[in-house]
């Protein structure tokens, strides 16, 4: 068994979300503030910059360099691309359901990563 | 596309799902092709294939009396539901419905921690924690226990005991369904029952005594589709001083049983209660996660001294104070000295707590830190250019013996080749329980709808292999979850026909997890679903 060894247990202790939030409903403006803590619960655990987990290392080897493979390194990222991935997942990298990453999350996750000033409408499905 | 239940007239379950939604709230209750889609096993063997399991509906409750309504609406029309936790069974089926057309009942919304009781060490939650959640909240509170964690920290505590899930940690917790204490579950009528203690009002004692009074219950919900389980209780494990994990090489083959031997003694002797291991430096030479088909004595021998490498490896750990487990340590010395040429090492001491500098020195399983480490063996990486889409787990109990080990490993590899079963782990000899090993196989899925059928009719013929060697699957995906139970099939397959007749009992509409492990309700049983 992988037996790797990684550091992101701070993020563990990162509350998450505004609770009771409709699943189907984008905040009206995405907030990049919260993605980021939505980022660290759901994200972080295979996409934080450790060269070990397994969606850097998948991002790693994929562009070999070309482009970091640490997503919250990137500036080429769009909240619909972000949207695509976490609802549609890749490889090993399951869709997560909106009980986990509601539409609002997704929305203010996209803001967070695509380091765009937040729109009006949420991008998500 | 979501696929709507066999047998039922859309106006009911429209019906149905209209009341669902009056019950849970309309934004809890998806309907649309790509909310439900969400609930697709994402590593399904049926993947794209007209007998994929697809749900039709997904419904989101968030109190035990919202469970309560909903299994109440839909045992009045039929509608099968499938309970799931988190939904992260995967590699064992993931959110999906073992029967199309159920709709899945999604448990995560249930998240609250109910209790941790630090003088008791245990703990009571709902299915909707994960292990990342409990985790947090022990550290958030100071508190002075440990969880015992599966590879994927995202699971559910509940749903992971509930499909007798395993971790890494001390003996009585490493067992997840055996370190549950009290279970409430809503059954197929809606009435709610609590198990053990927790059947008595102000009982004060749920998480401390299993058993309350006559036939102990709680069985009647692993790998089960006999009610939806809303609260379980758990222990924990009190934080030890020190942790110390050490290994024991011995150089011939014929080491083996009389290594085994004298594991099981010191193990179930209390002299270590950490979780060992035994493997073959020289067999796991190329891959530490691909152990090799086990020689002749000769050809194995003769491989241990060419290499320079071990026979056999036995890993040992502690938990405890340093003083004792030292104690302890010396104490396996002595008795594994009369093999010849051993060799001792003491790898790592950890004092506890673990520093926040020192996480990655150490393999956080072992400390109850939960993480999603593991999923980048599978990840696309130089050795692994191009990664599949997903795996599932083969998962046999084989005996405890160095006999029973030597014997499992050799007729599994041969199975695998012959039938060109393509793999990217196989451990012959995990020990989450203590009484048995586990020979855990993990076979890569495609998208491929000819090499899954392939890959499909290849494991069935393992699993009949197995079973003709007395080797039976403790857990497995729905593709084979009615041959594995065929398997057990003493005195004309009693064990499911038993199970049957308590489904009829319990669920005489068969509306919940319907042909979950095999057991299908009446109206379906001629066809296994079909």
């Amino acid at each position: 068994m992988m037996r790797a060894i990684l550091v992101f247990g701070a993020v563990l202790f990162a509350a998450v979300s505004a609770p009771g939030l409709a699943a189907g409903e984008p905040q009206a403006q995405p907030s990049a503030e919260n993605g980021k803590l939505v980022f660290a619960k759901w994200c972080a655990p295979c996409h934080a910059p450790n060269p070990k987990l397994a969606g850097t290392l998948a991002l790693q080897t994929k562009y070999q360099g070309k482009i970091p493979a640490a997503l919250e390194q990137r500036s080429d990222l769009t909240p619909e691309l972000i949207a695509t991935f976490v609802r549609n997942g890749v490889a090993w990298m399951a869709p997560f359901r909106k009980t986990e990453v509601s539409d609002a999350d997704l929305a203010d996750i996209g803001a967070y990563l695509s380091k765009r000033p937040p729109s009006k409408k949420g991008k998500a499905r | 596309m979501a696929k709507l239940p066999p047998n039922l007239a859309a106006a009911t379950f429209a019906d149905g799902v209209k009341a669902m939604q009056s019950a849970v709230g309309a934004e809890w209750v998806f309907t649309s092709d790509p909310d439900v889609a969400l609930y697709r096993d994402a590593y399904s063997l049926f993947h794209d294939e007209p007998e994929e399991r697809i749900a039709s509906a997904a419904v989101a409750p968030k109190s035990v009396e919202e469970v309560q309504a909903v299994v109440r609406i839909c045992n009045a029309r039929g509608i099968p539901i499938y309970p799931i936790s988190t939904g992260r069974n995967l590699g064992y089926g993931g959110a999906a419905p073992v029967y199309s057309g159920s709709v899945v009942l999604d448990l995560k919304r249930m998240n609250r921690i109910l209790e941790v009781n630090e003088g008791n060490c245990s703990c009571l939650v709902e299915p909707g924690v994960s292990y990342f959640d409990m985790y947090k909240h022990l550290q958030a509170t100071g508190s002075k226990l440990w969880l015992d964690v599966p590879d994927p920290g995202w699971g559910s505590m509940i749903g992971n005991a509930l499909d007798s899930g395993g971790g890494y940690t001390a003996a009585p917790y490493r067992g997840h369904f055996e370190a549950q204490c009290g279970i409430e579950a809503v059954l197929g009528d809606g009435e709610l029952l609590r198990t053990g203690m927790g059947a008595m009002p102000g009982s004060q004692t749920w998480q401390q005594y299993k058993m309350g009074i006559g036939p102990c219950l709680d069985g009647l919900f692993r790998q089960s589709s006999l009610g939806i389980v809303t609260k379980m209780g758990f222990w924990l494990f009190p934080q030890p001083e020190a942790y110390l994990s050490c290994s024991v090489d011995v150089q011939r083959f014929a080491d083996i049983d009389p290594l085994i031997e004298l594991v099981n003694e010191l193990e179930y002797g209390n002299i270590f209660n950490g979780m060992p291991s035994v493997t073959s430096p020289v067999l796991t030479r190329g891959n530490p996660a691909m152990f090799a088909e086990i020689p002749a004595e000769a050809e194995m021998d003769r491989l241990v001294r060419e290499t320079g490498l071990p026979a056999w490896r036995f890993s040992v750990s502690f938990y405890g104070p340093e003083k004792v487990i030292r104690a302890q340590w010396e104490h396996v010395q002595e008795r594994f000295a009369h093999f010849d040429g051993v060799k001792f090492r003491e790898n790592q001491t950890v004092k506890l707590p673990i520093p926040l500098e020192d996480m990655d020195k150490i393999a956080k399983n072992r400390f109850g830190i939960p993480s999603l480490d593991i999923f980048a063996v599978g990840s696309r990486s130089p050795s692994n250019p191009e990664p599949s889409h997903g795996h599932i787990w083969f998962s046999a109990i084989i005996p405890r013996s160095g006999k029973g080990m030597v014997e499992a490993n050799r007729v599994m590899r041969q199975e695998c080749a012959r039938l060109n079963i393509p793999l990217f782990m196989f451990s012959p000899a995990v020990t989450c329980w203590t009484r048995s090993f586990v020979l855990f196989a993990a076979v890569p899925v495609s998208n491929d709808p000819e090499e899954n059928k392939r890959l499909r009719a290849s494991v069935l013929e393992v699993i009949q292999t197995c079973a003709k060697h007395g080797w039976g699957e403790y857990r497995t995906p729905p593709a084979f979850q009615d041959a594995v139970m065929n398997s057990y099939s003493f005195n004309d397959n009693i064990l499911r026909r038993v199970n049957e007749r308590i489904k009829d009992a319990l669920d005489p509409n068969g509306i919940i997890s319907v042909g979950r492990y095999g057991i299908w309700p009446k109206r379906l049983r001629e066809g296994r679903g079909a």
